[in-house]
């Protein structure tokens, strides 16, 4: 999608004043195909741990490989490596686009946040594999990585926010306010969350400062902040450039994103005590965390009408743009997800969907229907972009990798509600003389058609993801259309 | 919430106006808030607020608001638990009352303790000794007959309320000593005996070279406990060595590491866990797994 086709849907730009700018589309490049590297290592990480629940010979007997220290790696991988890597590539291309400015700080900057990323993600992973974990879940590196981390967070935090002081335009674009939302946040929660006691200064080991229910509190305001921040709002900042540019459309509310951006990262932060109820956590913290999350409700929901309104006047682009497919069904399961997360942390609901498939289902009908689905979309789009290709190498393989990866991730919700919802039955059961009717064993082994099931639609997300890596391969190794190759010069006022 | 910022052009396919700003082409139209979502955003807070003074709620310093429905978390799972209690009363005060060995009499009485017992061993007793009571290296065997304390309905019993080597002070205990760590018995020694143990492992095998001199090393070192023909003695909870079931393995060389430095299982005391009538469930479902004598 050109910018040709935006003239072409919207009235003419006024004409303004601006310097001419050379963007760093170099870093982008370089986390767009970590983004991608990072993505294939956490689906298969995904489809082993899947057939470790199934097939549990699959542990292979080893420490290593046992399913206790591979499912961190498949978390970490997908939601920081991929994740995380997308976010680097999509919001340093947003901001300085947006901001019409180049990236603030050097190259060497730039450089240090890309290498100093990778070499936090490969040793945080590695760390895992030989037994070392904090065992906070989505937190489980040790403090000296964390300390690497936040020094990495810094130094985004700087390069991002700096492109803004920088920037040519009179006011902030909205997908900008999200990934500054999330920055702050997120350096807010890791230093909050991850406040330890090394046992000595030459050991990987610590201990939080925080103990018993305080410990569970604190990590579980991290923990869901971290999906409220890293897994939403930063995504919605993604979408907010994205949706509009592949369709062509303006934004559909401009005061509908302030408020459900102030009401989103509001309520978000307060949400965390309902991954604790019915625990010793006290009943008061309970009802904040479930009225929080049931105010969250239209905040989130903002979001995804202003992602689907986008799109009036350019559905038909759903024909002809697979790439655009991925972002709007992406909005979709946004949609269906943050309807079922205020659900289920109704104590009622929850009281039967915690500890069980049900809360995994959810989560990958984020992390798969929503991250990943709308990380595809963008990189479709940007891939012939920052490597000046006239376009993709095949939009049929995108309309295929579309399918099967949907098929896939419906296998895989599908499989872990049925899962879930028979689990949380089991264990409540009674029969007529008072007693358990099921012991937690006989549950575990009723889940195995489901696990099965669940696996199956990982290989089919992983294959898709595989497709998606060979069609870009093959774009990139495609004729470019750049006159200058070196770098992109955005002109005054173009 | 009427459209009134008027800065930006008219977007053909809406008919609303941009808020006049752009960037990299992006425009964002001025449309007012969807009346269906803000007024379901409100509701939400207003139900929020609602349920904030229904139930537990604000902290203060020592204490917090409590709510006014009076509801307590602590409260309702206590409820909860003394109505199955409840229900379960009659049966379980019944299976508390008959004596063991009369509870098969009683065929309803009967059935409630195997539905108990089937689901309390499930959970509690199914992860070391297996699903049926097979057993599995350390952990003995239930449905068969290689008892190491008995068998029988009051045997199973008192090996569930204080558990082997547990910390109640009335636990079963057997100590065997660790001939070998300890210096009680030479390498040339233990290697004899070990090899005179097979016999009993494998009647009818050829014996091994040490077993001749290690009989007398058993019995001088051994017998008193498992017996002058390795039969066990269960008083003692000393296992029967000529047995097809072995608890640690059934090679020579697990026969000489117990000999060695003996490996001491722990089984908890359950009366801490479960209470007495489901003990005495949990007793007649072990003893009715197969080996019960």
């Amino acid at each position: 999608m050109s910018d040709a086709v935006m003239g072409a849907a919207m009235p003419a730009a006024r004409p303004v004043s601006r310097a001419a700018v050379t963007y760093n589309m170099d870093v982008v490049r370089k986390f767009t195909i970590a983004a991608m590297f990072w993505a294939v290592v956490a689906f298969l990480v995904g489809v082993v741990i899947a057939a470790q629940l199934a097939f549990p010979i699959m542990n292979l007997g080893l420490e290593w490989t046992a399913f206790g220290r591979l499912r961190p790696v498949h978390t970490s991988a997908a939601i920081f490596a991929f994740g995380g890597s997308a976010l680097f590539a999509t919001s340093f291309y947003i901001v300085q686009r947006t901001c019409h400015a180049r990236l603030f700080g050097g190259e060497a900057l730039h450089n240090f946040i890309f290498w100093g990323y990778q070499f936090f993600i490969v040793m945080a992973a590695l760390s895992y594999v030989m037994g070392f974990s904090q065992g906070q879940e989505y937190a489980e590196p040790e403090w000296h990585l964390d300390i690497f981390l936040t020094i990495i967070w810094v130094a985004y935090g700087v390069a991002f926010i700096g492109t803004l002081f920088l920037r040519q335009e009179p006011h902030i674009y909205v997908a900008n306010w999200f990934f500054m939302a999330f920055i702050i946040t997120v350096a807010v929660l890791h230093l909050g969350n991850n406040v330890a006691l090394p046992a000595s200064f030459f050991e990987a080991k610590s201990y939080s400062v925080y103990s018993g229910v305080q410990n569970a509190l604190v990590q579980w305001w991290y923990g869901h902040n971290a999906v409220g921040f890293f897994l939403t709002a930063a995504f919605l900042g993604m979408m907010y450039y994205f949706i509009p540019k592949q369709a062509g459309r303006p934004v559909y509310s401009y005061r509908l994103s302030v408020v459900h951006f102030w009401s989103l990262i509001f309520m978000y932060i307060w949400a965390g005590p309902h991954h604790l109820h019915y625990t010793a956590l006290p009943d008061w913290a309970q009802t904040l965390g479930m009225v929080f999350s049931i105010i969250l409700w239209m905040p989130s929901w903002g979001g995804m009408i202003n992602g689907l309104m986008t799109l009036s006047g350019a559905w038909d682009k759903l024909r002809t743009d697979p790439g655009l497919r991925f972002s709007v069904t992406a909005v979709g399961f946004y949609g269906m997800s943050t309807f079922e997360g205020p659900m289920m942390s109704i104590k009622e609901v929850n009281g039967l969907a915690h500890y069980t498939d049900w809360v995994v289902g959810h989560v990958h009908s984020g992390a798969l229907g929503w991250v990943a689905f709308i990380s595809f979309g963008a990189i479709y789009y940007l891939v012939p972009i920052l490597w000046k290709r006239a376009g993709l190498y095949s939009n049929r393989l995108v309309a295929w990798h579309y399918w099967i990866a949907t098929l896939g991730i419906v296998l895989y919700i599908t499989s872990m509600w049925v899962a879930g919802i028979m689990q949380g039955l089991m264990w409540r059961a009674y029969d007529k003389l008072g007693f358990l009717q099921y012991s937690f064993a006989e549950s575990v082994n009723a889940m195995h058609p489901y696990y099965v099931i669940r696996m199956l639609g990982g290989v089919m997300f992983l294959l898709g993801a595989l497709m998606m890596v060979f069609n870009l391969i093959m774009t990139v190794r495609s004729a470019s259309t750049a006159v200058q190759p070196a770098r992109e010069t955005a002109v005054a006022g173009a | 919430m009427a459209e009134n910022n008027a800065a930006g052009e008219k977007d053909s396919v809406t008919g609303r106006h941009t808020t006049g700003h752009e960037w990299d082409g992006l425009k964002e139209l001025n449309t007012p808030l969807p009346k269906w979502w803000f007024w379901t955003f409100v509701a939400t807070v207003v139900w929020g607020i609602g349920y904030a003074i229904a139930y537990p709620s604000v902290p203060w310093i020592n204490t917090y608001f409590p709510g006014v429905l009076g509801y307590s978390q602590r409260n309702v799972v206590t409820a909860e638990v003394k109505a199955l209690e409840a229900q379960r009363a009659g049966v379980m005060q019944k299976l508390k009352a008959v004596p063991l060995e009369e509870v098969k009499k009683d065929e309803a009485l009967y059935v409630v303790a195997m539905t108990a017992g089937r689901v309390t061993f499930a959970e509690n007793c199914r992860a070391c000794h297996g699903a049926g009571g097979e057993g599995r290296p350390g952990y003995p065997a239930l449905a068969g007959d290689a008892w190491i304390w008995g068998g029988k309905l009051a045997d199973i019993q008192q090996s569930i309320v204080y558990g082997i080597r547990s910390a109640h002070p009335e636990t079963r205990m057997s100590q065997m000593p660790k001939f070998g760590a300890d210096g009680i018995l030479k390498a040339e020694e233990i290697d004899q005996v070990s090899d005179y143990v097979m016999v009993f492992y494998r009647p009818g095998a050829p014996a091994l070279p040490g077993a001749a001199k290690g009989e007398t090393v058993y019995a001088e070192n051994c017998a008193v406990c498992h017996g002058d023909k390795g039969e066990g003695k269960r008083e003692l909870g000393a296992p029967a060595l000529r047995s097809s079931v072995h608890l640690y393995g059934d090679t020579r060389a697990a026969v000489r590491a117990q000999i060695v430095n003996p490996k001491q299982g722990v089984m908890p005391a359950w009366n801490a866990r479960l209470d007495e009538a489901t003990i005495r469930a949990v007793t007649l479902y072990v003893h009715g797994l197969g080996g019960g004598e």
